[in-house]
């Protein structure tokens, strides 16, 4: 299979500060594939690069087989990039804003229509609003719409779905989705680490370092196996004690209970006894399935 | 009127014109409480913080918040409260410095109190050597705990946090988390809008808004056994699926 994003050593240097450092990975054609890390690791730089936005200070990077700095003129016709901020045109209208696009790209938008039919339709009913008075989850997929009204080979998304909610967030899943099934290839960068395990393969990084690219099944399975959750009534209590314990490398929240990192002669029954003598009479200790979130925070308090 | 309760709004009503942003909501929050403020992106859930923060006035319904009229005394409101969003909280062009020294004078603390407070405060972040740091040069994470703390320097009785980790990863979100249960722990009301339904689980109480009305509220515990759901995320799927106003 071709690769329609790859990547080669790419860096990047922000006077002293090495945003990116000899980054490779590639995403092969027609795939969805996510890029997870914390901030400051690096994502939008190198989104910028990808984009042609930015020069790389060395290394190199393809997308849909034309080069980054090259063929800079013809890349960019065949992508479509939603950056991190909103950034269409506040005050045009919805349509204002569509048409403004499909003339930037040259195409009409009713040749187009068909693709983006199934995002832009809720947005039907006001044609005639500024964007800039359209609400969080509209604006969204507004910028989608005009991401795609060219029909890009590849989609660049820098984490899309920042401050919407989790049923349009789903939905907004959704449409990815479909799109792939339509042949296009995308990258898209997130926060949230239920996305992540939406993508086929991921990407970690941090610090401007690739730390791990796989499928996310993979990466977890390849986890640490000593992870326990943990309850108790007053739940900070026990967060502060468990990290007291010796035999506990770290301890976290995690939704209704607390994730526990042990080391390997850990005894969940001998820790429950010590958390009793520390007053936390109802604490509950039992073997936890590591995730997506788990790894990341691993790695993330790993190296910084 | 029992003074444990920091927050209470009756029947609570926004109306712009024929739309009703926010439709009878009543809440009660107590002293300590953490409270998750949740909804749909076009809820009402900013119009209603804006309310209860005595930036907006509503269209009808009472209510008292810090102990002070939100019709009659929003002035008095907004002293004795914080507040802290993730689009706008810091000045970046200003030191880490200025902007605790800015926002607590706006906040009415003396020169003598700002000086006193800060050297413990800096010494406690582990933040004395970027005093005179401009704020755009420190990580997201540090800027995340200083906006926090600016907003609590003034030891207000509630903090309104509205999507304070939006875009935030998730080891930098729990690192905020554990501030947020420190300051309840102290004492201090947490009154916190978010989109991440994990951090739903660590608040005592919850309340969804659907179409502007409040449609669910109770423990996250309380919420899950309701609707027979094992997860915040199942719960809030099921409670905000019937919504009309949809973004």
């Amino acid at each position: 299979m071709k690769n329609a994003v790859e990547i080669q050593g790419l860096t990047k240097l922000y006077g002293k500060l090495l945003a990116l450092d000899h980054v490779s990975f590639s995403v092969s054609e027609g795939s969805l594939f996510g890029l997870i890390g914390p901030d400051g690791a690096g994502k939008t730089t190198l989104y910028q690069i990808l984009t042609t936005l930015l020069n790389p200070d060395d290394g190199t990077a393809t997308v849909a087989g034309l080069d980054v700095v090259k063929d800079y003129r013809k890349l960019r016709t065949e992508i479509g990039y939603m950056p991190e901020k909103f950034s269409l045109y506040p005050d045009l209208t919805v349509d204002e804003n569509l048409h403004f696009f499909a003339s930037l790209f040259g195409v009409d938008v009713k040749e187009n229509f068909d693709l983006i039919a199934p995002i832009f339709g809720q947005l039907n009913k006001f044609p005639n609003r500024r964007a800039g008075a359209l609400s969080g989850g509209m604006k969204q997929k507004l910028a989608l719409s005009c991401a795609l009204i060219h029909r890009p080979k590849v989609l660049l998304l820098d984490e899309p779905t920042t401050g919407v909610d989790a049923v349009s967030r789903s939905e907004f899943w959704d449409m990815l989705a479909a799109l792939k099934a339509n042949g296009i290839t995308i990258l898209v960068s997130t926060s949230y680490m239920d996305e992540a395990e939406r993508c086929e393969r991921i990407a970690l990084i941090n610090r401007g370092r690739i730390l791990d690219v796989n499928s996310p099944g993979i990466l977890i399975a390849g986890m640490d196996k000593n992870l326990y959750n943990a309850t108790a009534k007053d739940m900070y209590p026990l967060l502060e004690t468990l990290r007291t314990f010796p035999d506990v490398k770290d301890c976290y929240t995690f939704g209704a209970t607390l994730h526990v990192v042990t080391n390997d002669g850990f005894n969940s029954d001998d820790a429950i006894g010590r958390l009793r003598h520390e007053g936390l009479a109802d604490a509950r200790i039992w073997p936890a399935k590591g995730t997506i979130e788990d790894l990341f925070i691993k790695l993330a308090d790993k190296d910084g | 009127m029992d003074k444990e309760i920091v927050i209470s709004v009756k029947d609570l009503t926004k109306k712009f014109g024929n739309f009703i942003a926010v439709d009878h909501i009543t809440i009660q929050v107590s002293r300590g409480e953490i409270f998750g403020f949740l909804g749909a992106n076009g809820a009402g859930k900013t119009t209603a913080m804006r309310i209860l923060c005595g930036l907006s006035f509503p269209t009808s319904g009472t209510g008292t918040v810090a102990g002070y009229d939100i019709i009659r005394q929003a002035e008095e409101i907004k002293r004795h409260i914080g507040y802290m969003s993730q689009k706008f909280s810091l000045y970046e062009e200003l030191t880490v410095w200025e902007n605790l020294n800015l926002f607590a004078t706006i906040y009415g603390m003396s020169a003598k109190d700002i000086k006193k407070k800060a050297g413990a405060v800096f010494e406690a972040l582990g933040m004395e050597n970027m005093r005179n740091v401009l704020v755009k040069e420190i990580p997201l994470g540090w800027k995340q705990k200083l906006a926090f703390t600016v907003a609590t320097l003034h030891s207000p009785d509630i903090v309104f946090l509205d999507e304070p980790t939006g875009g935030v990863d998730p080891f930098t979100r729990r690192k905020f988390w554990e501030m947020i249960y420190r300051a309840s722990s102290e004492g201090m009301t947490v009154f916190v809008t978010t989109h991440y339904l994990d951090e739903a689980e660590y608040c005592n109480r919850v309340s969804i808004m659907v179409d502007g009305h409040i449609k669910a509220l109770d423990s996250p515990t309380g919420l899950k056994q309701r609707y027979h759901a094992e997860t915040m995320d199942e719960v809030f799927r099921i409670v905000a699926r019937g919504a009309k106003r949809w973004d």
